[in-house]
This record gives structure tokens, sequence and C-alpha cells, in this order.
């Protein structure tokens, strides 16, 4: 028999893989997609890399005579985790890498993706120049020539349709300073919009958390998760997430005994580590937790002492769940009342709880309702605040925390300072710069104040017509830095947005999907970024502790950091001197200490004052001190001595006045000054006659035996404690507001004073208030359960409808009209099949980096749709075979592999969203400037993703929409 | 004398691959071939169990036995080296070995399979060449031991799941952790590739 060559190359790797798998039973994914063999990219990769026994010499530990040899540490840029990276550069190139067994946070661990970061240095797929598209053709340019007439066109587009028209696309993988001038740049340009991915990972977190008890981040740590009695996580899977968590939960399961609970429409790689599974539909979490409310407010297992002291507006709750009994939740949900009445009961009962969640809470249109309906769950059952418990919201990116804090958002300046005329004159003040000169730059003053448009609808205000698009003009341009084109919903709506575009930037190491989706000809420009691994900078990982990075190589190819391209690109549009006015520049090469020394001036708010540069390279120099467990140092009189690793923030004060950071938010157990805090006095002092101060519950030592709101000098007036400032800091204060200086807060005065004089009285500066159980600012005060906008229980929609059709953040939301067309149309009957997404542990976001790192690209070669065995036998899909799968919106389709599998439910299919570079069944491949295409391509989960988006951030909704598969 | 051995604690082990990127990194292996790589049972199922999989370093090792030009022997560490000089790339250990370890470059109907490749350990390899140099490193990929230094994979392992040292240690390591947490599923392979050798 004749075998073509191709054949058996294509043949090759699974000669070997094969057997053992043979040997178990079933077929698993990772022999799945072994068998699929390798992908046309992956061939390519053939042609490359030496196969014989014998390999170039070009990396690896021995060093030749004379090398010098240098070890340098940085963070992981793949997830929040922080893992320490430690690097061996050999002559200046990244030759090896070792664990970084000091870090207390990874311990010298790694997931494959920390283990296999070189080659995001290395890797040959990187985009090596400044390139432009014309007339359909990749040009190298020069730098200065693409500064040049990117510069000019903006000024352009600026003087015909205004500043408003540019959007400016930021990233999570930004380093923290990146970030901060980022959205720095964004308003010396003129216009809010200014976004990054939180919007699409944690947007609803952030805003249904700090709507709750102060601040929108991880209450706890990673490592705290060790004091765990019971682990649940709602909405997330770690283990492909955050792997390098898993190290912490599952030691502390072992040694606590605890109790893991997974609530997840599928049974995830997290869930086979679980005590209990519970299988959920997707798009029912608020039933789930009413559901178990129902039985906790029952059986009196709710923790009646901290709801009285802690707690706003339980009694309304109840109310709510009154409506929840079994029967309604099994009709919802269909758990059954046995199961949801354990898990309430050891959740409850069997503390300190913890709940986890990720984006299987969030991106839905109700998103920010689910996050708000978790938080209730902990404060009923007394778990926030202390170790042990509180809500571990594990973060996506490397810095999407970092970038959320300083400011990369439509709705804020840096550090939640919003954008009222108050937070514009603080960050003036800060930035020394004029703020009528700043009132310029906008379209007029309400322009300045009104938040941006959600990068998932930059698209809809470039296509919308003109009246309804809530600015000057619809969007004319697009600047990029570091965000995927494949992670946002509506994939066939984006690409048109990009053809009509004036102008594409994308400033990135990689082309990215924003560079082929469309059929655009010309007006495409791409300039290489470095990683965070080619530059200096401080990252914030989840549990808020920012650990400072350094740089490990120069720049590859012709790449350059993002401070340098921003620096540029503000020189050319006229702003430079102002922006820069306190960032030293030195022959173009900016200052990273600096940007941050800056934000440390300005970011009294959330505590991100005290972590100097200093104090976070001392942090890194003396990773071994900090204990594995609490994360703290010894009081040893060391550098560090007494700190919290990393400084989590809220560190209060200057840096001088060495505050250790804040572990664990709200935990009254300590002193301020030792990282004790209470919930946020952020919502008033009482509502409707009802205090909203704390009741009786304090943070230890402190002065005040009782609630207290928010200080200002006004209030250490009162007390009689600004005696206590010194007359230098009375000073600043009198210049932050000469006119009324007892309204200076404890997040605007300069000096820092007020903020110590408060935590020197055991105080917290932000007052000591009860968390709400009832936003009443937000759409739904009391989380409500609305169906997805794509339900696959249309009988549901008359009882639980998505809210009514608005105008928000510029655009109109017609998500009830798409609901009510969807059910009225019968949707479901041609969809029937719920499609979900997720993470792989290969990959990371839109996977446009770890598609082109040869060590990952290799473990998965081909995008695939889980689906059920019953499902799958309904259509004649087989294992591994070629399926087309076809979406509710756009006539959208997508052919990829499927993967028959009992991890999902009947009826319920999932996709990892992480591919990109085919197009509705068309390989996009010889569209990416050459060399610089992904090693592997495949299908965008988002091209069948659906309309949809919550009220209060504009999240999407990909986690619960309809699809139909049929075989190809 | 120690005895090097790996054991993965198949309780920790949530396939991340860690130890096969590590592997590939420090090792600089080529696409296709994988020293390393994590197998799972029961996917998705009720029961779902990971283990990595590598060179066990078999006490009495079947493809030194096996092998018809002994190119394959132990170390007086107990690691499982080969020599590339003298292997034919005949296949006959890829057979005996009860893991799928051994790795051949090359696939023909006829004819050579290529250099065998396998987990050395990160201890360099059994042929002539001078432990830690370029020349080593060039056919073989690492030599940490000669640094005192354990396989990458095992030191990166995101759980600390896949142990790697002298087979008393993490036997106590393992065995600890055992009576800790009060279940254990039994370490993986370890009967098989070791016998009664090192009680767990």
């Amino acid at each position: 028999m004749l075998i073509k060559r191709a054949q058996r190359e294509a043949r090759r790797p699974t000669l070997a893989a094969d057997l053992p798998v043979q040997a178990s039973a079933g077929v698993d994914r990772r022999s799945f997609l072994r068998r699929s063999g390798l992908a046309a990219g992956g061939l390519a990769a053939l042609g490359t890399l030496p196969l014989g026994a014998v390999r170039k010499a070009e990396a690896g530990p021995p060093q030749p005579p004379g090398a010098t040899l240098a070890t340098r540490k940085n963070v992981c840029t793949h997830c929040s985790v922080g893992c320490t990276v430690i690097a061996k550069v050999t002559n200046g190139v990244w030759t090896g890498q070792e664990p970084g067994w000091d870090s207390p946070i990874n311990r010298g661990s790694h997931c494959c993706k920390g283990a296999a970061v070189r080659d995001d240095v290395l890797s040959e797929r990187r985009l090596r120049y400044p390139t432009k598209l014309v007339n359909g053709k990749w040009i190298r340019i020069s730098w200065d020539q693409a500064i040049d007439e990117i510069g000019d066109k903006l000024t352009e587009i600026r003087a015909k349709s205004g500043p408003e028209s540019v959007y400016w696309l930021g990233s999570a993988k930004f380093t923290n300073e990146a970030a901060y001038l980022n959205r720095k740049f964004a308003a010396f340009w003129g216009t809010n919009n200014s976004d990054h991915q939180a919007r699409i990972c944690h947007s609803t977190t952030v805003a249904g958390v700090a709507n709750t008890w102060g601040y929108g981040a991880m209450t706890n740590s990673y490592n705290d998760i060790r004091n765990a009695k019971t682990i649940m996580v709602m909405g997330g899977n770690p283990a492909e997430a955050h792997p390098v968590s898993l190290q912490h939960i599952l030691e502390g399961k072992e040694l606590n005994r605890a109790n893991m609970i997974v609530i997840d429409p599928r049974m995830t790689r997290t869930a086979a580590h679980a005590t209990e599974y519970v299988r959920v539909r997707p798009g029912t979490h608020i039933p789930t937790i009413y559901g178990m409310l129902w039985h906790i407010f029952q059986n009196g297992w709710e923790d009646k002492e901290f709801i009285r002291q802690r707690v706003y507006g339980m009694d309304d709750i109840r109310k709510e769940v009154a409506k929840w009994p079994p029967d309604e939740v099994e009709r919802v949900t269909g758990l059954p009342e046995a199961q949801v009445k354990r898990v309430a009961e050891i959740f409850a009962k069997q503390r300190p709880s913890t709940l986890i969640w990720a984006m299987g809470q969030t991106q839905f249109t109700v998103g920010t309702a689910n996050v708000r309906i978790s938080c209730i769950l902990l404060l009923a059952t007394g778990n926030v605040g202390h170790y042990g418990n509180g809500a571990n919201i594990f973060r996506g990116h490397t810095n999407v925390q970092g970038a959320t804090d300083v400011g990369l958002d439509v709705t804020t300046l840096p550090l939640y300072y919003g954008l009222d005329e108050g937070a514009w004159r603080h960050w003036c003040r800060v930035w020394e710069v004029d703020y009528d000169w700043m009132l310029s730059r906008f379209v007029d003053k309400t322009f300045m104040q009104t938040p941006g448009i959600p990068s998932t609808r930059w698209f809809d205000a470039t296509l919308l017509p003109k009246d309804q698009v809530a600015q000057p003009d619809t969007m004319k341009a697009m600047f990029i830095m570091g965000h995927g084109g494949n992670t946002i919903s509506r994939m066939p709506e984006a690409a048109r947005g990009i053809e009509k575009l004036d102008l594409l930037v994308v400033c990135d190491p990689y082309p990215t999907t924003w560079s082929v989706l469309s059929e655009r000809k010309n007006g495409t420009y791409l300039l290489p970024a470095c990683t965070s691994f080619e530059m200096d900078g401080s990252r914030t990982a989840s549990n808020r502790s920012l650990q400072w990075g350094e740089q490990i190589v120069k720049p590859v190819f012709e790449s350059k950091n993002d401070y340098d391209v921003m620096y540029m690109l503000a020189r050319k549009l006229g702003f430079a001197d102002r922006m820069f006015k306190n960032i030293k520049v030195e022959n173009g090469a900016v200052s990273a200490e600096d940007i941050l020394r800056e934000l440390n001036r300005g970011g009294w708010s959330t505590g991100y004052c005290g972590q100097s540069p200093e104090r976070l390279k001392a942090h890194m120099r003396n990773q071994s001190k900090f204990d594995l467990v609490t994360l703290r140092a010894p009081k040893d009189g060391s550098e560090v001595s007494g700190d919290y690793y990393g400084l989590p923030w809220p560190c209060w004060g200057t840096p001088e006045f060495r505050h250790p950071g804040t572990p664990v938010l709200y935990n009254t157990n300590l002193p301020v000054k030792e990282g004790g805090g209470t919930f946020r006095a952020r919502f008033g002092v009482e509502r409707d006659g009802v205090s909203l101060l704390s009741d009786g519950s304090y943070s230890q030592d402190s002065d005040i035996k009782d609630g207290y709101p928010e200080f200002t000098l006004g209030v250490l007036k009162k007390l009689g404690w600004d005696t206590d400032l010194t007359a230098q800091e009375m000073a600043i204060i009198q210049q932050v507001n000469s006119a009324n200086p007892d309204a200076v807060s404890w997040s605007i005065d300069l000096s820092g004073g007020i903020q110590r004089v408060a935590i020197d009285h055991g105080c917290v500066p932000y007052g000591n208030g009860k968390a709400r159980t009832v936003a009443w600012n937000l759409p739904d005060p009391i989380p409500v359960h609305r169906e997805p906008i794509y339900t696959s229980r249309p009988d549901l929609v008359s009882k639980y409808p998505t809210r009514p059709d608005a105008q928000q953040f510029r655009v109109p939301n017609v998500g009830f009209s798409v609901q009510k067309a969807a059910t009225d149309n019968g949707i479901v009957k041609r969809f029937p099949l719920i499609l979900s997404s997720g993470r792989l542990v290969e990959y990371e976001g839109g996977g446009e980096e770890t598609r082109s790192n040869k060590w990952l690209a290799e473990l998965k070669q081909d995008m695939y749709v889980e689906i059920n065995p019953a499902d799958a036998a309904a259509r004649g899909i087989k294992d591994g075979g070629w399926v087309w799968v076809t979406g509710a919106e756009y006539n959208s389709k997508a052919r990829m592999k499927a993967l028959v599998t009992e991890r999902v439910g009947k009826g319920v299919t999932w996709m990892p969203f992480h591919f990109a570079g085919w197009f509705q069944g068309v390989d996009q491949r010889s569209r990416y400037p050459k060399g610089s295409d992904p090693i592997v391509l495949g299908e965008s989960m988002n091209t069948l993703s659906t309309y949809g988006f919550d009220p209060v951030t504009g999240m999407q909704e990909p986690k619960a929409t309809l699809c139909q598969i049929r075989a190809a | 004398m120690a005895r090097m051995k790996f054991l993965c604690d198949a309780d920790r082990c949530i396939e991340c691959n860690a130890c096969v990127t590590a592997c590939k990194n420090e090792n600089e292996v080529p696409w296709g071939i994988n020293r390393r790589r994590v197998v799972t049972i029961n996917d998705g199922k009720p029961g779902e169990r990971s283990v990595s999989m590598a060179c066990m370093h078999c006490t009495d090792a079947p493809c030194a036995a096996v092998c018809p030009v002994t190119c394959i022997f132990s170390t007086d560490e107990g690691v499982v080296l080969h020599s590339k000089d003298l292997c034919i790339g005949c296949g006959y250990c890829f057979y005996a070995c009860p893991f799928g370890a051994p790795q051949y470059p090359k696939v023909s109907n006829f004819g050579s399979r290529g250099k065998m490749d396998k987990c050395t350990y990160c201890a360099g390899g059994g042929g002539s060449e001078v432990p830690g140099s370029s020349e080593e490193y060039a056919k073989y990929g690492a030599n940490r031991m000669l640094q005192g230094k354990l396989p990458l994979c095992a030191e990166m392992c995101s759980t600390k799941s896949l142990l790697a040292g002298d087979g008393e240690i993490i036997a106590q390591i393992y065995k600890e952790r055992v009576i800790k947490r009060g279940y254990g599923s039994g370490a993986w392979g370890w009967m098989t590739a070791y016998r009664e050798g090192i009680a767990v």
C-alpha cells in the first residue's frame, strides 16, 4: 500500500503517545487531542525544529567559556496567582528557568504556562518590526514613520470627529505603571473611552463586591485558603485557570480535612478533587444561592450577631428568599432539595467557609447581581473578614487586578476616584497640570464626567447610526495595546466594525486576531510591543499583593516597551511634556519607578500609597522571609520587618509610614496598623433613619469603640485629633482645598496626614460601616434572578425576564427585545443546546501568545466542543469527528472537532475561548504577516456567542447562550 | 547510596502539564518528542484522576534487559541512562517499557526510528561525553544532577504532586501526606516499577 509522506508525518507523534492511553478505559481529552495529530501549524514548525537525536546547543545549562551569567527575577505573565519566575541569562539571552523556591505564593511551582514562559520571549512567531497594511499587503516600516503616520491620522480624526471617536483599549497584561500611564494617556487625549480586559472578566465582580462592602477585590489570599474548613467553588475552574492556587487549596483541604464543594455545569478538573460536586444549569446562580439561604434562614444557621453588628438590610433579603422554596429552586436550577440543603448546612456550619469564583459568575447579564448574592451568602453566614473565609475572587490575567485598580476603566480615573470634578481635580493636582487645560482636551465638561463606551460595545459604537451613539461621532479609530480580538463576544459584528474603522493600531508582541479578522486592506498598523519580561514594573496579584518584576532581557527584535511607545506617541501628539512632567525620561526610556512613585502620591483611596518601588524591590530580595500561610515577615528589624508579602493594598500612608499591607480585608481581629480593618463606610451614615455604621464592631485597639464615618479634617477636628497633624501636613491639606480645608478627606489629602492620624488612633481612614445587602444605586438593589437572553428555558422568561431596554454607556442595550424575540420565535427549537465557555490550562485569554509558544501549542492543537454522549449519539457525532456548530445570531457557524464526554451534562456544550485564526470555517493563516502566525489556529468561541450585557458594567454573556451542532 | 525515584501523588495531580513544558524548556526537547506526559483516566467522570508519567527509572529496568546493544544501564543513583552513540533505534525498549517512556524522532515502516530519547532524570546522558558539557547537553539535555538539582518537572510541579529524589525520602513524604489526609490512592506505577523495593 502506498502511504503518502504527509500522512506519515502527521502520524508521527501518535506512535509513542497512543500506547499508554489504550491501556486505560475510555478516551480522555489529552489523548483525544494527541490522536488528532499535528495541525498545519505543527507541520510548519517541524520544518524549523531539529527532530533528530541531536539537538542544537544554543541554550541550556552549560555556559560557553567566558560567558556572563545573570539570574533575574520577574513574575509569570499568565494568571493572577503571581508566580515568581527565575531566569538564567547568558550573554543577554534567556537560557533557562529555575524554580523560585523563596516565593510564598508559588514556592517554586508553575503550571505549564509558567514553566514555558521562556518561549514567550524567544518565540519566532513574535511580531518583529512595525508593520503597515497597504492594499492588503504587510509592509515593514520604521518606528518613526509609524508614530508619525498614526499621530497625523489621530489628529485628523480628532479634528473631524472629536476626541471621543478614538478608543484606547489597554491591557490586563500591562504592568501597573503601563496601565496607569495608558489611563493617563486617554485623559490627556481627552476621552474616557479607555478600557481593558476587566470589562469581560471581572467588571461585574468589582461593581458588585465594591457596592456591598467597599472594595472590589479578593478579600483574602490564595495562601489563606489553607485556613478554610469549607471551600466552595462556584463558577470557576482554578485547576485549569489558576493551577498553582490548587497547591494552597489541596494542601489546605488535606491538612484541615476540609470540605471542597464545586458547583458548576461542568465536572471540571477542579471538581475531580472535590468532596462534593453539584451540577447546575448555566445561568442559575442566584436561584441556587437563594435556595441555600432558604435552608439557612429556615434552620437558623445564619450568624445573627455578625448580621446585627456588621450587615445592613438582611431582612429585605429574607423577603426575597421566601420566594425561593425548594420546589421553585428545583424547577429553575434542577437541583434536588436534599443536595441544596446539605451544601447550605456545610457552608453555614463548618466554618470558616470561603467562596471562590471566577468568570462562571461574572459573565452574565446578571453578573453584578450574581456576585452580590455571593457576597450576601458570605454575610449571612458570617464568613467575611477573618482567616480562612471571605470572597476569594480569582482574577484572570496576571495584572487584571492592578490594571483595574489603576483605572483602565471607562467609569473612573485611577484608583476608583470616579469621574466627577473632585476626581479630576485630585488627579490634576497629582499630575501638576492645570484643571482648565485638562478640561480643554475634552469635548466639554459633560463628556469629561460621563463614562465611556465599554470594550464589549466598541463595534456597536462604530456600526450604529450616529444618532444612536451618545457622543459627537461614532468610533473611528481603535488603538489597542495587549488585548485580543477574539475574547469579546459577537465576532461577526466585530469583523464588520474593524472594517469600518478609519484607523486600527495594534501594539502587541503578536499580530493578534485584530489583524486578520476583517477584509481591511489599508489603515492598519502593527507595532511590536515587548512582553513584561523585557521591562521593569510592578504587577498586582489577585490577592492584592504587588510584586516588582525586573527586566530579564532587552526587548527582542525591534520591539519596545509600553512606556516608551506611549511616550513616543504623546510626544507626537504634543502633550509629552505635561504628561511626563514628574516622570524621568532618558533617551526615550521612561522610568517605571517614577511612574509608580507618582501613582503612590495619588493612590490614597485604595491604599496604593505605601508601595514604593524601593519597598517592592526589598520584598523581592527577601522573599524567603515571608510566611507561607500568613504571608508576613517576622519583626526582625530587617528592611521588610513585619510586612505582608507584596504589601497587599490597602497599604496606608506614605512609604515612610511603613504600613505592612492588608492581607485580609475587613478583618477586625487586628489593629489597622497591623493590617486590620472594617467594612468601608462608603454609602453614607444612614438611610431611611437606619444607621449604616457598624454596631459595636470595630477593629482591634480602635479608639472609637463603634461605627464611624470616613475621616476628613473636619472629623479629626471634632475628635480633637487634628492637633496630631504636623505643620507640614496641615499646610498640604490647606493647599488641597484652601476654601474649605475641613472637607479634605483621607482620600484626597496628598500629605497622608489624615490617614496617619486615624491609624495612630486605631481607626480605618475610610470609616467603619456596615456591609449592605441592598445596593439602592444599582438597577436591581436586591439580586433578582433573570434568565439569560438566549435561555434554554423560554417557559421561565415570563416570570424571570431580563431587564427592560435602556440606553447604557452611550449605546442602547436592547437585551429585553432580543430575549423577547428569541422566545417568541422559538429559537430554542432550532438551537436546543446550551453553549458555555471557559479556559484550558495550556492557553490564556485570546491565546495569541500561548498558541505561539511551541511548548504549549504542542499540547493543544485543535479547537473543539465538548458534547454529552447522548446529544452526540442523537446527532451521529463521533468523538474526534468534525462538526459544524451554528450560533443563534448572524447565521454564525464554526467548524471544529467534537469531544464526546460526560464532563458536560445532557443538553449542555462547552468550548474553550482561546482559539482564533479560523473564521466560520475559513483558515485565515495566510492573512498574518509572514512568520508571525500563531502555531495553532482554530475557530473562536465568540464567533457563536450572542447579545447580552450587564446593565451595571456592560459585561457580555458568553457563559450561557444557545447553539446547534451537526456532524461535518 | 541514594536511589533516585519519581512518585506522582494522584490525589494532587491536576493535569496542569507543568512537568511537560518544564521538561521541554529545560532540555530543549523538540516538537513531537514527549519525555514526560500526563495521563488522565475516567476523564470527565466521577473518579477522574491524572498521573504524570515518564521513565520511572526502574530498579530492574526491562528496557535494559531487552536492549540488543546493551546501551541502557542504571547509574549508581538508580537513574536509567542510555548511550545514543550505541543505540540502533530498534524500538525493543519501547515494547518492553510498561510506561511508554522511550521516544523516537523518526517513524517509518522499514528501517530505523532514530536514536531513542527518554527522560534522563535531568542527569545528562549515558554516552562518553564529559558530564555537564555542551556536547552532552546537545545530545541528552540538562545535567542538573551534576549541580545537585532534581529534575525540573518535579521541582516545578504546581501542586507538589510529582515528587523526585531519594526513594526513601519521597516515600516518607508521601507516607506522611497519606496519614495527614487520611486517604491515599496509592502511588501510581510504584509497584510496577520498583516491586517491593521500597514499601509505601
